[in-house]
């Protein structure tokens, strides 16, 4: 346990706390980042040009921190090859909406509102991810 | 006005996601990993991560449900759902092993596409893909249950 970091990891999470409270408080809305990028996919899609400024933010904070926190982002570094990186992207993307959130949805704005679906989905989809991730790690051919 | 409020605040929250998320190393696959993987030298950190941001945003929660609505839209639009359905499950589980595979789930891939990093794009634009076949299904589904009108 050599890399826990559980206070800064506790307010890093409060950060995504606020964060999730600023756009229920101001817009009323849950912060689900796959529904809100999802909805940007669509044509039909209601407050496009809210979800627009939030993926800004996102994409805008990203861009600064590579500049002012480079040692957040891990360069051409992947955990597995690249078409299992593809792979993994488009499961995420079609399992997010299918299942109609993420860990910021289901995780962090569902169990906040004690939403007994998103504790299903939560469960289910760290319970596969950690299976995932021991397949990989200490079966796998890598 | 109040729309511009709406939108500042909007890409207020986005920023504020993406420090979080960077400060906490969930921009780095190898530390998500280290969370996911119990058997190894666990890493429990994003527990702690998913504690503080649930712990914060539950009390805003009940204070904002009280208030009754929200500071400038005027209703809250919040899901309505209660029933838990293949939908949601298979949806999850593919999600989960999508998320472990990668270490990437939405927001972390998001923020370090933007930071360049060249696996998040590639990432970012299969996710999307994924999300847009997901859109096409359910369209299509959705479209055979309804009678034809003629």
């Amino acid at each position: 346990m050599s890399h826990a970091t559980p206070i800064a990891s506790a307010l890093g999470g409060a950060l995504i706390g606020l964060a999730a409270t600023i756009v229920l408080a101001v817009h009323g809305k849950v912060a689900g980042i796959s529904g809100i990028f999802g909805g940007l996919l669509r044509r039909d899609t209601t407050d496009r040009d809210f979800r627009l400024a939030f993926v800004l933010g996102l994409f805008g904070g990203g861009l600064v921190l590579s500049f002012a926190m480079p040692g957040a982002f891990p360069q051409g570094v992947a955990l597995s090859s690249p078409l299992v990186v593809v792979v993994a992207g488009l499961l995420v993307g079609y399992g997010t909406r299918l299942g109609n959130g993420c860990t910021s949805g289901h995780g962090v704005s569902g169990l906040s509102r004690l939403s007994f679906r998103s504790l299903v989905a939560t469960l289910v989809f760290m319970g596969v991810a950690i299976v995932t991730t021991y397949l990989v790690r200490h079966v796998g051919a890598s | 006005m109040s729309r511009r409020v709406e939108l500042g605040a909007a890409f207020g929250a986005g920023l504020v996601f993406a420090v979080g998320l960077a400060l906490l190393g969930m921009t780095q696959p190898s530390k998500v990993s280290g969370f996911l993987d119990l058997a190894g030298d666990w890493d429990p950190s994003l527990a702690f991560v998913m504690g503080g941001a649930v712990l914060v945003h539950f009390v805003a929660v009940r204070l904002l449900l009280r208030r009754g609505r929200p500071f400038v839209a005027p209703r809250f639009d919040l899901p309505s759902r209660k029933d838990i359905d293949a939908s949601l499950v298979l949806g999850a589980a593919l999600f989960g092993l999508g998320w472990g595979l990668a270490g990437y789930c939405p927001g972390p891939a998001l923020v370090s596409a933007a930071a360049g990093e060249k696996w998040a794009i590639s990432f970012v634009v299969a996710m999307a893909v994924g999300m847009l076949v997901q859109h096409a299904v359910a369209e299509r589904k959705k479209t055979r249950a309804e009678p034809a009108l003629d």
